[in-house]
């Protein structure tokens, strides 16, 4: 079966430089610093921003730079088949060392010594790009805690269907039938590259093609992503008096 | 079991929509260029990059004279000197007591700067050392003003004066640090019968007023004396009126409080806990607030 048909659309009827639908919101969540939803697609992703606060293993402490602390995991019924074990499991282990390097790239994590940045990241509901939903939220969750990054950190895949049409934001579906995948996440406003994964090889023709693809859509999740955030800031910001102090 | 439960469906959910005061403001966030050059002096939310002044904060801006700097609407509590704080004491140490402010790092309340019951300018000894947990001891509540802030961004507390000290019965409510109002007091004895410490960093104290409060201070604690059911009925309300307010984002400082729990009077204390009820509260205070300061 082929990913893209002839009339040039996709399974699930997008054209392949069409991102999902993308719908977030942030301050889910009372307890947290920062807390954020985000859906793309059918996948949801829950993200939750702790600290920066003391660090409670004095030993890992670092004296110049805050500790970046990740928590990926998958609810048990966010898959087809029930998931036995949440979190702990290699592929969580591995998304949430990603995750790490993707968060610390962006974080100035230089202005909070001897302190602990916790993101803990829940997904909901798992349809294919997994890795850039939580990147997205959690950026998201980021900014709705105050703490300072360099700028956002946005995640998108890509991947090639019949051959040679680059896909951009593949589902489930698409990352499981198609060859390979490609992830990154990056910082769009610089355009470096903080995280860059290919499930397998490509051919050295095609990875620039889908590289830019992904590149490209991230740009276009950074505009989504921070049109969310001036319309949430507005509308907490005007009922508080955008937090002057001056009575 | 005849009790009134309310399930209301993610549709159905009311969202907060408190009418909007005062002119847009522009908006920035992390990565956006505020300055193309970068002749101003930079200040928190901010980082020059390439001979431009980057914002690393969403926020609005506060330009003093040369300095930029972009405030978050809502971050963990960056501790001032002078500002007036409720706290818990986490850990027992030598000479120190660790306490968490809501601040990034543990802050720390000297031993020498207490006041010791008998005496101002007594020495502390080494039984005073040893004695420090008949003070004060873990999980404990106490209300303090920021001393000083250490090289590395934690904060010194100190109690030298009656007003602060540990605080015995009341309940503490846990706000955003950004809602409490700079003011002349952050201590109110509120006409409705109970007694308010707003902790500029986010701590809610609410607890029944005393008669001689000013004399106790220190470490009295008073956990034998009775709390009327009327005074714990006023505490209930507070409580739920300053978590309306917070939940829908309105600066919180005395006329506010007082003006929602005026305008809370029409709901039992239980119902104010509905998001309906909150909501209402809120824009009524919002729309009082507007129509004194438009006086």
């Amino acid at each position: 079966m082929d990913l893209v048909s002839d009339q040039g659309l996709r399974i699930d009827g997008r054209r392949p430089k069409e991102l999902r639908k993308i719908r977030c919101k942030l301050g889910v969540f009372a307890q947290p610093e920062g807390s954020a939803y985000l859906e793309q697609g059918n996948t949801k992703v829950l993200a939750a921003v702790y600290g920066p606060h003391q660090v409670r293993n004095r030993s890992k402490a670092l004296h110049d730079a805050a500790v970046v602390n990740c928590q990926y995991s998958m609810a048990t019924f966010s898959t087809f088949e029930r998931k036995r074990r949440p979190r702990g499991d290699i592929k969580s282990t591995e998304m949430t060392l990603h995750l790490k390097q993707a968060m610390q790239a962006s974080i100035k994590t230089e202005l909070y010594p001897y302190s602990q940045i916790d993101i803990y990241l829940e997904v909901l509901q798992a349809d294919g790009g997994n890795y850039c939903a939580c990147v997205n939220a959690a950026t998201l969750a980021l900014v709705d805690a105050g703490i300072p990054l360099k700028e956002y950190v946005i995640g998108c895949t890509a991947s090639l269907g019949n051959g040679d049409v680059p896909l951009i934001d593949v589902s489930h579906l698409e990352e499981t039938m198609g060859g390979s995948n490609l992830t990154v996440a990056v910082l769009p406003l610089s355009g470096q590259i903080a995280v860059l994964e290919m499930s397998q090889k490509f051919h050295v023709d095609h990875l620039s093609l889908v590289l830019n693809e992904a590149l490209d859509g991230c740009r276009r999740i950074y505009e989504i992503l921070n049109d969310t955030v001036k319309n949430h800031l507005s509308e907490i910001g005007a009922i508080s008096g955008w937090g002057k102090s001056d009575l | 079991m005849a009790e009134n439960i309310c399930i209301s469906l993610a549709v159905q959910r009311v969202s907060s929509s408190v009418p909007p005061r005062g002119q847009l403001c522009k908006l920035f966030s992390p990565g956006e260029i505020i300055f193309p050059q970068s002749d101003f002096m930079r200040g928190h939310g901010t980082y020059p990059e390439d001979d431009v002044l980057k914002a690393s904060v969403a926020g609005v801006m506060e330009q003093i004279g040369r300095l930029i700097s972009i405030k978050p609407l809502k971050s963990r509590y960056n501790g001032e000197v002078g500002d007036v704080v409720v706290g818990r004491i986490l850990e027992v140490t030598q000479k120190r007591w660790k306490v968490d402010t809501n601040s990034r790092l543990d802050s720390i309340l000297l031993l020498s700067s207490v006041n010791l019951p008998g005496g101002e300018l007594r020495r502390r000894s080494a039984e005073d050392e040893q004695m420090m947990r008949k003070y004060l001891i873990e999980g404990d509540l106490i209300s303090a003003e920021v001393q000083s802030i250490y090289a590395d961004g934690s904060l010194s507390l100190h109690t030298r004066s009656f007003t602060y000290g540990k605080l015995s019965q009341g309940i503490l409510i846990k706000v955003c640090p950004a809602l409490i109002k700079r003011s002349k007091t952050h201590f109110h004895n509120l006409p409705c019968g109970a007694s308010i410490i707003l902790g500029k960093n986010g701590f809610v104290w609410i607890s029944p007023t005393t008669a001689d409060s000013n004399s106790s201070g220190g470490f009295a604690q008073n956990l034998d004396q009775k709390v009327g059911k009327a005074d714990r009925e006023v505490i209930a309300r507070l409580r739920n009126c300053v978590l309306a307010l917070a939940t829908n984002k309105i600066p919180l400082y005395s006329t506010s409080i007082l003006h929602a729990f005026e305008e809370s009077e029409k709901y039992l204390v239980s119902e104010l806990l509905n998001p309906e009820s909150m909501l209402d509260i809120a824009i009524l205070t919002q729309h009082k607030i507007q129509m004194t300061e438009d006086l």
